[in-house]
């Protein structure tokens, strides 16, 4: 009767937690081994707090890159991004202006931003720890990106990526401190596996 | 108002007085040359930061003077003068110091409503909140073109003032350049009585 009743419970268990193992939602990081292509609709966004609250909000429209995923080792996958400040949009047209002015982005002395990953680290079953050199203005320096799996559907693949950079280690802290000297990142990374 | 006051300028008054000047001409120079075509983004910035700031000193010191003007009176224009030109130095003074309210209002109108929506961080230190008007692209064109025209108008009324100064000091060669620079004088329509007396 005891184990009569251990079976039981057991099976009862198992049908509760087995559907949700089954259908996750989210995907491990290794069932998406391959190397994709940055589509066009991933969103590039980021913001600076400003003082007395508020914040400037922008997004870049044009960028391209690539990644690989090493579905044996999450540490030697690697991402190549580039974006073109050029194609910097804000709701405000003066302000588009001014980033891409010499005060900020110097978008026709410097017409990409670059960022090659060094490392990938894995933090969890959907979760990964980019390193990476980013180059803008013609200055390159170390960042590091919190990179989430969002989903996975056949040959296409989602992540979401956030990261703060320092902008005054690329010469543009114009504004600071009315403007804090941190950008933050929020990218939603659409990819097509190759 | 009180009644105008004949005894002279204090020293608060006189030290008010250049200091606004010093303020008003500053930002003029700070004006033309934050709006130079050319002139690189960077520095721009900058000088409008700079002149947002200096412009709030303005408007608490003109707001200062009215508020020693109601307390205290104002000084009476300076014996000698025919009724014009006391009526004419009368609503000058007073229209300059209307023009030094108004003029840095309209200012802090103008960095209100536009649409940049740039904080004000006066020297960096305190952030002053904005009036309570709407932004609009419409409300910013608006208050821009009343702080420039009443800008040009308190320039052109100080160069006035200026001018009337230097005539009374180089050719009338009476005191009303020398009791703003803190200087008693020998006032040459005063009753042979006072000839040789201190003002």
């Amino acid at each position: 009767m005891r184990y009569a009743t251990l079976a039981l419970a057991g099976l009862t268990l198992g049908q509760i937690l087995l559907p949700q193992a089954v259908f996750s939602k989210t995907p491990e990081l290794s069932q998406a081994a391959g190397t994709y292509n940055i589509t066009g609709t991933s969103q590039i966004r980021f913001w600076v707090d400003q003082v007395g609250g508020g914040s400037i909000n922008g997004r870049f429209t044009k960028f391209s890159g690539r990644f690989r995923i090493d579905g044996r080792s999450i540490g030697a996958s690697s991402i190549s991004f580039t974006l073109y400040p050029q194609s910097v949009a804000t709701a405000e047209g003066r302000m588009e202006d001014f980033l891409r002015s010499s005060a900020v982005f110097h978008a026709d002395a410097y017409p990409t931003v670059t960022f090659r990953s060094t490392a990938v680290r894995q933090t969890g079953d959907d979760t990964a720890v980019v390193d990476g050199m980013l180059t803008a203005r013609g200055i390159t320096h170390r960042e590091q990106f919190s990179v989430r799996l969002q989903g996975l559907k056949g040959n296409a693949i989602a992540f979401n990526v956030t990261g703060n950079v320092y902008r005054s280690r690329y010469r543009m802290d114009v504004g600071t401190p009315i403007y804090l000297n941190v950008v933050k990142f929020d990218m939603d990374i659409r990819g097509v596996r190759q | 108002m009180r009644k105008p006051r004949d005894n002279g300028y204090g020293i608060g008054e006189i030290c008010l007085h250049w200091l606004m000047a010093g303020l008003v001409l500053g930002l003029v120079v700070l004006g033309f040359a934050m709006r130079r075509r050319g002139i690189d983004p960077a520095l721009q910035f900058s000088l409008y930061q700079w002149h947002k700031s200096f412009g709030l000193i303005a408007l608490a010191l003109a707001g200062l003077r009215v508020f020693l003007w109601l307390a205290a009176g104002r000084v009476a224009p300076a014996p000698g003068l025919g009724v014009v030109e006391r009526r004419a130095s009368t609503a000058t003074h007073l229209l300059l110091g209307f023009l030094c309210l108004v003029v840095p209002l309209a200012g802090w109108a103008v960095a209100s409503t536009t649409t940049l929506n740039i904080p004000t961080f006066l020297f960096n230190l305190v952030v002053i909140p904005p009036l309570p008007m709407a932004r609009s692209a419409g409300a910013e064109a608006f208050w821009s073109w009343v702080h420039a025209t009443t800008a040009y108008t308190l320039l052109a009324l100080a160069a006035l003032h200026s001018a009337a100064a230097l005539f009374h000091h180089f050719v009338r060669r009476d005191g009303v350049l020398m009791r703003m620079l803190g200087r008693r004088t020998i006032d040459p329509v005063d009753t042979p009585a006072n000839e040789g007396s201190k003002r």
